[in-house]
């Protein structure tokens, strides 16, 4: 039976072990948190560039624009503190039969397998992102109430679930195809999509699919709309935890199925 | 799958240089075969990120007028771009073979070629080829029915002399991308977890390289100044040359540039191979 006081504890437990663990190679975690610093570094030189040309894409300006790449990056670096690491794991714990041993455990599997690891070194880039949110809200002269951010952290939790939902959703193809990293890593082509302004796409097939299927162009789209006060109307929102809830359910749906194919390894 | 575990050394022992290198071909093509789901997801993957890069710049050029340039590229020919950059990438980019070498080293499974009469470095490079057919092979039905979406973008060569430069680039950014992978890689002998390094050198390369933009939209400085990094010869160059965008002078300085860096690359992989096996422990015997 589910009890909250129990995970959380558990939760805690896990928390500490990882950090212990990332103790152990202090400048393997400098480095790490370099790497990230780095390639979001790239991310807004790529937009200062393009902005070098032009004042506007699609009716987003500069500011709003690192706005919206900031928001990205808080998300995204949320997702890998907590759970990147963890699903892209699932097919070794398939594939050595680890699995067997997580199954045992008088608790729930997904909550296990999802949680492990705590990667706490991505939460610093997290909060770069944050930085980099607060100085274009600056620029852009927008001071958000404290309504608007309290939807910011709703709507960035959802982006969050969403995130975790399909990759857990694409980890599990893993027990039918033993080498599952290419697909694990075919969903990072995924989420790169998402820091660019779904204006900017044309209504189509591709903008329907990211919005409707993989709704890549919601993510982090509307909490840099809602915090830069352009959200068209409240549907655009409401999407987002729409779609959120549905991954979320075809996820565990698609769990369940899978774990019905599961053909230990090892035993 | 190790490849390293399989002996890489043919029957006869009279087999001269070529038989012995041309077996490491053949066998490397065989172990890459087992890739080859993976490669065709990443390669398929590959094409959602440049399709919204695609977007992205029609986005930027739908609000100026009819047949404007950036940085003296129109709209097609910035398309272009993007086309012949996935293409050179797919035919040259390193796949798996950082890792492996990182995990040769881990491992302890260079100690066999420092017994067998082969050369790491030749042995890694022909994996590298082979690794380089069966991608290009895959990668080739994603990336060709993207390429027919986009035919009336894809231009063929500015001047007929394009044939024979832009391949020869193409093949000298291959040997650059292998020897700047293999040297990364070779930092295994003094880090214990590599994978930083790769994805840092990664980001200056994804930049420079010209993978993000053509360089010559940035400011001319910079973009003159980053020409003598090793990293436009990877991408940028090669398909410079391809379009016609670079000539006279500066097409002859940047081979002369891109050669350059192929032989300080080959240098600088075989001085860091030296010291490297002064701190190798040879862990697993």
């Amino acid at each position: 039976m589910f009890s909250f006081s129990r995970y959380s504890g558990i939760y805690a437990a896990l928390i500490r072990y990882s950090l212990i663990h990332e103790m152990q190679f202090k400048v393997n975690f400098l480095l790490w948190i370099i790497v990230e610093a780095l390639w979001f570094g790239l991310q807004l030189a790529f937009m200062t560039v393009l902005y070098g040309h032009t004042d506007q894409i699609a009716g987003w300006s500069r500011w709003e624009v690192v706005l919206l790449v900031g928001c990205n990056q808080f998300i995204q670096q949320l997702f890998h503190t907590l759970f990147v690491t963890n699903l892209s794991n699932l097919s070794e714990l398939i594939r050595k039969g680890t699995l067997d041993l997580l199954l045992l455990q008088p608790v729930n599997t997904r909550f296990l397998i999802s949680v492990k690891k705590f990667e706490i070194g991505n939460i610093v880039n997290a909060l770069m992102g944050l930085v980099v949110v607060a100085y274009a809200l600056a620029q852009l002269g927008r001071v958000p109430t404290p309504a608007q951010w309290l939807g910011f952290v709703v709507v960035c939790l959802a982006g969050l679930s969403v995130h975790y939902s399909l990759m857990f959703l694409l980890a599990c193809i893993s027990f039918w195809t033993v080498r599952a990293q290419g697909i694990v890593w075919g969903y990072y082509n995924l989420f790169n999509i998402a820091r660019l302004p779904a204006e900017a796409f044309p209504r189509g097939a591709y903008r329907a699919v990211f919005t409707w299927v993989l709704p890549m162009l919601l993510v982090s789209n509307v909490p840099a709309k809602l915090l830069a006060q352009r959200l068209a109307s409240p549907w655009e929102w409401l999407a987002l935890l729409g779609m959120a809830a549905a991954c979320f359910v075809a996820s565990e749906l698609f769990w369940r199925f899978s774990l019905r194919h599961y053909t230990s390894a090892s035993a | 799958m190790t490849p390293v575990s399989t002996d890489p050394i043919p029957a006869t022992p009279s087999a001269g240089l070529w038989s012995k290198y041309a077996h490491v071909l053949s066998m490397g093509i065989q172990n890459t075969l087992v890739y080859r789901t993976n490669f065709l997801f990443r390669a398929a993957f590959g094409l959602v990120p440049l399709a919204a890069t695609l977007f992205l710049w029609e986005a930027i050029y739908a609000d100026k007028p009819a047949g404007a340039a950036i940085g003296a590229y129109t709209l097609a020919q910035m398309v272009s771009y993007y086309l012949l950059v996935t293409v050179v990438d797919a035919i040259t980019a390193v796949a798996e073979d950082d890792w492996q070498i990182a995990a040769d080293i881990k491992d302890g499974a260079v100690s066999q070629f420092l017994l067998k009469p082969l050369d790491f470095l030749a042995y890694r490079l022909c994996l590298y080829l082979s690794g380089r057919v069966i991608y290009t092979s895959v990668a080739l039905i994603p990336v060709a029915f993207f390429l027919f979406f986009q035919r009336e973008n894809l231009v063929g060569p500015a001047e007929s002399w394009g044939w024979i430069l832009a391949p020869l680039s193409v093949l000298m950014a291959g040997l650059l991308q292998f020897l700047i992978a293999y040297t990364v890689a070779l930092l295994s002998f003094w880090v214990l977890d590599v994978s930083t390094f790769i994805f840092i050198q990664f980001a200056f390369e994804f930049l420079a390289s010209g993978h993000l933009f053509p360089l010559d939209i940035l400011p001319d400085g910079l973009h003159r100044l980053l020409l003598w990094s090793p990293y436009p010869y990877l991408l940028y160059f090669p398909v410079g040359v391809y379009l016609g965008r670079i000539q006279g002078a500066d097409l002859w300085q940047g081979f002369a540039l891109q050669l350059a860096w192929v032989v300080a690359a080959f240098l600088i992989a075989r001085f860091v191979w030296s010291r490297g096996l002064r701190k190798y422990t040879a862990v697993g015997g």
